[in-house]
């Protein structure tokens, strides 16, 4: 059986007013990695997400996501689960958690239709799976960063992706709640077989669970066979933390597979 | 007296126009609040001053060169917006500016037709005849339903343009089709308020409902019934004391706004009312 592919990009390159945030990233991820994606600020992290996503347009190359352009697979709406890297823009906004909850499940109800029980039954098991059910009727506005972050996550559940796009998920948590987030995504991933992708800045962090790492500085590179086994990761981004935030040679570390 | 006023026709359309008027706008009200899309309301109802006055120039119904006017202005703004051309606020100073500089051009240019200047600006919904409530009660039928349809939409629109785009929601044609009806709304709302004085309508009751609710779906009732209490009431006022008819309504509503901040800030009088 051949392997499934979740995301492709060949050739992609995004510009905007001149700049060159992208440059021909040619990238394969099997369905069911665990990806992290990171790199030093400006390097094109969200942008990359976004190009997978379809919420940006490359300027050239090629997107593909379960062998699909992203454009076409939005219409369904029902493949790729998201947290955007600031997804309350505002904070007083008057929904509770489970109407944001809900939204995740938009994309099946299709336009014009109303959330019926089902939606709200999925919705609540969802919250219930990220241990957030007590707080359904509470405003989002009201609840604890970390407590918001399960509902964002809650909501991309709703969906029911294949794919899980996470856009720094642990920005303003304590060191507590990210690692509380960190296993509660891995746990998601493995019960739900999911692909995970995640921008992350704690390189310490997605050592943990991480299948690859993307290293991003507009381009990137990347090294095969794998210069690392999974138990020097921690060490060597320790040591790789200034070559990748001074470094011109971005670059991709992969970890060694069975195959 | 007000019994007299009442069986007067001009009063009763006054009414039913000031209520539909307040209808549409209180809903709009929730999601112009919201969008943080305040000053696009103030850009697209003075933009109307050029269409309108280019109506009286020309002859036509001032409804549709208003219209095409604050539509097409509405639609540059997001254009250019959008395009990342410009910055939304720096697109709405400038088109508004020089749409309201044509108006009085064509305003001056017609002089020698009767036109009534001051209630264009400012309102005179006493005045409308037959043929504009009949305009005000389309468009608020109309716009309302879209709300209702889309209501889902706008709500998450309103929330999280990316995954609402990401689940399919068709977010660019909803964004231009909400600038269409907001234009829409302040041609038929000039009637009641003029063009310098809508924006309250878009406004003022979203924000007093936004005061008095955390929930977005009596958010919405809140802002109709605040629209319609304040429209009513002014209406009653402005006829009892002789004042302008617009002015009133919009002083209204700024009272009531206040009275909604207080009880923001003191939860006690309010908790029967607002919890959650």
């Amino acid at each position: 059986m051949t392997e499934e592919i979740a995301v492709h990009l060949s050739g992609v390159t995004v510009q905007y007013n001149g700049h060159t945030a992208l440059e021909e990233i040619d990238l394969q991820i099997s369905h069911g990695a665990y990806v992290g994606i990171v790199g030093p600020n400006g390097a094109g992290k969200s942008t990359l997400l976004k190009v997978i996503l379809g919420l940006i347009r490359p300027t050239r190359g090629e997107v593909r996501v379960f062998g699909e352009n992203p454009d076409r697979l939005r219409g369904r709406g029902r493949v790729v689960g998201y947290l955007p890297q600031r997804p309350l823009t505002n904070p007083r906004f008057p929904v509770t958690a489970l109407d944001v909850v809900l939204m995740g499940r938009y994309g099946h109800m299709g336009l014009l239709r109303r959330p019926k029980a089902e939606d709200r039954e999925a919705a609540l098991a969802n919250m219930e799976r990220v241990g957030i059910a007590h707080l359904a009727e509470r405003p989002i506005g009201e609840l604890s960063g970390g407590e918001q972050q399960r509902v964002f996550i809650a909501r991309a559940l709703c969906v029911e992706p294949k794919l899980l796009a996470l856009d720094e998920p642990m920005v303003s948590l304590d060191a507590c709640a990210q690692d509380e987030l960190y296993e509660l995504i891995y746990e998601l991933k493995e019960e739900r077989n999911l692909t995970v992708l995640m921008v992350c800045h704690d390189l310490m962090a997605i050592a943990r669970h991480i299948d690859d790492v993307v290293c991003i500085n507009r381009r990137i590179h990347i090294h095969q066979p794998p210069p690392l086994g999974r138990v020097g990761l921690e060490n060597t981004f320790g040591c790789s933390v200034e070559y990748l935030f001074h470094g011109q040679i971005p670059h991709r570390v992969v970890e060694e597979h069975d195959d | 007296m007000m019994i007299d006023l009442l069986s007067m026709g001009f009063f009763q359309r006054a009414l039913v126009g000031g209520v539909a008027v307040s209808a549409l706008c209180g809903s709009l009200s929730v999601f112009v609040t919201l969008r943080r899309m305040s000053f696009i309301g103030v850009g697209v109802s003075h933009s109307a001053f050029g269409g309108v006055a280019l109506g009286f120039l020309l002859g036509v119904d001032p409804l549709w060169t208003g219209v095409g006017f604050a539509v097409l202005v509405a639609v540059l703004i997001e254009w250019a917006q959008s395009k990342g051309e410009m910055e939304e606020d720096t697109a709405i100073g400038i088109f508004f500016a020089t749409s309201m500089a044509m108006g009085v051009v064509f305003v001056n240019l017609s002089k020698h037709y009767n036109v009534d200047l001051f209630g264009f600006l400012f309102g005179n919904i006493l005045a409308i005849g037959r043929r504009e409530l009949w305009e005000i009660l389309l468009v608020s039928g109309g716009v309302l339903a879209f709300i209702g349809l889309f209501y889902k939409e706008l709500v998450f629109l309103a929330f999280d343009e990316e995954m609402a785009w990401l689940s399919g929601v068709p977010v660019s044609l909803l964004r231009y089709i909400f600038l269409v009806i907001l234009a829409l709304a302040v041609i038929v709302s000039i009637h009641l308020t003029g063009v310098i004085l809508v924006s309250a309508l878009l406004v003022i009751p979203g924000a007093a409902a936004r005061n008095l609710s955390k929930d977005i779906h009596k958010m919405v009732g809140i802002s109709v019934a605040v629209a319609m209490l304040c429209t009513l009431g002014g209406l009653v006022l402005s006829a009892a004391v002789d004042f302008p008819s617009g002015a009133t309504v919009v002083l209204l509503l700024s009272v009531f706004f206040f009275l909604s901040l207080l009880a923001n800030k003191l939860p006690c009088i309010t908790r029967p009312f607002v919890k959650s």
